[in-house]
């Protein structure tokens, strides 16, 4: 397969196939969480259940004083990477235009110097949370395979995007071809790991605030 | 001192014949240093092609032309001013040309096997066009297929310079769902050096540049992992484009006649194959250095890569996928979500059914 | 768009942007200081570096016209031209058509091509000698 046709077949069927099983995995597992159902709860309410999930998805969201000053580390880190990772992926003119090709709209880019420098950081501290993982024991204990595997995923396509704008090492179709696989790959493994919760974590912050909304307590 | 006037044509050197036409050593040099420029060399190397091509002898030329548009041949003699390509092109001992020669039939194609035998295992053999094998009589010349004419004459060439898309990569020909199963030169000849000169069609000095190197050097050029020659195709258009600071800053042109279109922003989201493609339209440029496509606000098609026909689209962007992704989302969600319904109602029946045999455990039950 | 419609283009004037030029005319700076220290000479090929379009008459108008202008008739027009700053020189090759098929800029005492070549003056000798010999024929015949 020549580089070009390796690079035809990324944008084409291969980002066909990882389409599929990435909204069929999604829904499966949407299905699964909303099918699950719950047994009736009986208690009378003792407050509301969508007023208190609604304030928990944003106080959640801020991190409490304590909680910052126990793990500041991983706080600051995290947000950096999260962020990160959202203005690389939704901000960039190239992706955008790739969003409007498929869901039909698109939204203003910014300066791609901005995007390239905020790539860097990304990768720097994904680099450093791993460093962290690894170092600390108890986190060490802790993580699974999986939490390597999804680490792996998330910087790949950051890692390749940088190289396949800067063009450095080999040619820039095969540059190309590798960073949209390696998107590929991220979508093909994004709804069995634990990288649904970008999809699951509102659901699951609105849970947990209307469970004691439901109780009547604070969340 | 004087020349020769008992050698024929075909013993004299390169500066023998240029200065037996009149031709001075200043003119001569002043075509060195357009070569030089054309072919990426340090201006350094001046006084060595000029050497090295004075004491050049003369090539036999063997041109075939299969499955293509003849824009290739076009290309190369739309210049036909006293410049480089003509310099070469009148230097080189052009034995069969179907479109260029004069004789036809069966004088032509005597010509091809006398120069054949002549100038065995030193003449250079030019292909444009793809070779049709899904069936031999796609296409002919004078009764005799294309692959047997090529597999005959390309025995007793010294090398192949493949020109065009066509010849090197299949071209449009080979497009999807390519009917006559054309395969390029490189995939039927492996015993030989095969120069890939792509491009749709290549750049006419980029074709007698390849030629000049062959004859100042007397060596094919250094290729690419794709066989083509790296001083021509070296480098990226996009490597090489002048709009390339707008892109790096993330200021694009959106359509043809808009604000960022007049300003001369970049083409990227009009559909620009710069980034991936390896050519020499950037600097070289084409009908003598007037301009290039880019420079005509028109974004590079990518032509002188493999299936750039094939590419999903000219005007789509390259980040853009070239399947339908929107619909195949759709299908995927449509069949998730119908699947889920029905598993839901095979689920709610299984439920229904176990609530209703189910019994509540009585006293008598635990005596039991 | 209706062909009436005129698009006017205004990147024949816009600013700089490769940000080639003024590495250019510091590279000629260089080699000018070279050529003060050493007497070598420097070629630069204009074709070789990615210039918008305006920006190499930049670059021409930059260095401007100095004391000679020279024209050779060698398939083709040539021109060679000694900027305002001496030592600098403009070299533009065109074709047959007014085309440019080269352009360079050269950092010496005087262009190689401006110099008579020696197979020219070797041409030249037989050819003189030729002349002469019709001359001296044509002589003895009117007399
Ligand atoms: S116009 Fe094309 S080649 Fe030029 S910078 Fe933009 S994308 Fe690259
Ligand atoms: S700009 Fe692109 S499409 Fe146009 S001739 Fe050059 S390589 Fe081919």
């Amino acid at each position: 397969m020549s580089e070009i046709e390796f690079l035809s077949w990324v944008r084409g069927p291969g980002f066909q196939i990882a389409v599929i099983i990435f909204i069929a995995g999604v829904l499966i597992r949407f299905g699964e969480i909303l099918l699950l159902g719950r047994k009736k709860n009986l208690a009378e309410a003792k407050g509301s259940e969508m007023s208190s999930g609604l304030r928990t998805i944003i106080t959640r969201s801020i991190p409490d004083k304590t909680t910052f000053q126990r793990s500041t580390f991983t706080l600051v880190a995290g947000y950096i990477f999260h962020i990160g990772i959202f203005v690389t992926l939704f901000l960039f003119a190239p992706h955008i235009l790739m969003f409007k090709e498929v869901i039909g709209f698109g939204w203003p880019s910014i300066p791609t110097p901005i995007i390239d420098a905020t790539a860097v950081v990304t990768i720097i501290a994904l680099l450093a949370v791993l460093a962290h993982r690894m170092s600390n024991t108890v986190l060490k204990f802790l993580s699974t395979k999986e939490d390597y595997l999804v680490w792996l995923v998330t910087i790949l396509p950051l890692i390749t995007g940088y190289i396949a704008f800067h063009r450095i090492g080999t040619t820039a179709p095969t540059l190309l071809a590798i960073h949209i696989l390696s998107v590929e790959l991220l979508l093909v493994i994004f709804p069995f790991t634990k990288l649904m919760h970008s999809f699951t974590v509102a659901l699951s912050r609105w849970y947990n605030g209307a469970i004691s909304g439901y109780r009547g307590v604070e969340s | 001192m004087t020349i020769n006037k008992d050698k024929s044509r075909f013993d004299m050197t390169l500066g023998e014949t240029l200065r037996s036409q009149g031709i001075s050593r200043r003119s001569f040099l002043k075509f060195c240093a357009a070569t030089a420029s054309m072919m990426a060399m340090s201006p350094a190397m001046i006084p060595k092609i000029a050497h090295a091509l004075e004491s050049a002898r003369r090539p036999s030329v063997i041109w075939l032309s299969f499955q293509e548009c003849t824009g290739c041949t076009e290309s190369l003699t739309r210049a036909h001013t006293a410049t480089i390509e003509s310099l070469i092109f009148d230097y080189i001992s052009l034995d069969y040309h179907h479109t260029l020669m004069a004789a036809s039939g069966h004088g032509a194609e005597d010509a091809r096997k006398a120069a054949m035998e002549e100038n065995f295992g030193k003449y250079l053999l030019v292909v444009d066009g793809s070779i049709p094998m899904g069936n031999p009589g796609y296409s002919t010349i004078a009764g005799i297929s294309n692959y047997d004419m090529l597999m005959e004459t390309a025995k007793g060439a010294a090398a192949i310079i493949a020109v065009g898309t066509c010849a090197t990569y299949g071209g449009i020909p080979h497009a999807n769902p390519n009917p006559t199963g054309a395969v390029s030169v490189g995939e039927l000849i492996k015993d030989k050096p095969i120069i890939n000169v792509p491009g749709c069609p290549p750049i006419p000095v980029v074709i007698t540049g390849v030629l000049t190197h062959f004859l100042t050097f007397g060596t094919i050029p250094e290729l690419d992992h794709i066989g083509r020659p790296k001083v021509f195709y070296g480098q990226s258009i996009h490597d090489r484009c002048y709009r390339r600071p707008f892109y790096d800053k993330g200021l694009f042109a959106e359509t043809f006649d808009d604000e960022g279109a007049r300003k001369g922003w970049c083409l990227y989201k009009l559909g620009c194959k710069g980034p991936t493609t390896y050519n020499a339209c950037a600097t070289t440029k084409w009908n003598n250095g007037t301009s290039f496509p880019i420079e005509s606000g028109h974004p590079c098609l990518g032509c002188s890569e493999p299936d750039f026909w094939d590419g999903g689209g000219f005007y789509k962007a390259l980040s853009m996928p070239t399947e339908n992704i929107t619909k195949t989302a759709i299908y995927t969600a449509a069949g998730a979500v119908a699947a889920g319904v029905a598993l839901g109602a095979m689920n709610k029946s299984k439920k229904n059914s176990a609530t209703k045999a189910h019994n509540k455990t009585t006293i008598d039950d635990l005596e039991k | 768009m209706s062909s009436s419609t005129v698009v006017p283009f205004n990147i024949q004037n816009g600013d700089e942007m490769t940000q080639n030029v003024k590495p250019l005319l510091h590279e000629i700076k260089h080699a000018l200081d070279s050529l003060i220290e050493t007497g070598k000479s420097t070629i630069i090929d204009l074709r070789s570096i990615p210039l918008a379009p305006g920006e190499e008459d930049k670059i021409l108008n930059t260095l401007g016209q100095g004391e000679v202008k020279a024209q050779l008739n060698a398939l083709g027009l040539s021109e060679v031209n000694e900027t305002q700053y001496a030592g600098v020189w403009t070299v533009t090759h065109y074709n047959d058509e007014d085309q440019i098929i080269s352009r360079f800029i050269e950092v010496t005492t005087m262009p190689e091509i401006l110099c008579s070549q020696t197979e020219d003056i070797m041409a030249a000798y037989s050819r003189l000698a030729i002349t002469l010999d019709d001359i001296v024929e044509d002589n003895l015949e009117t007399n």
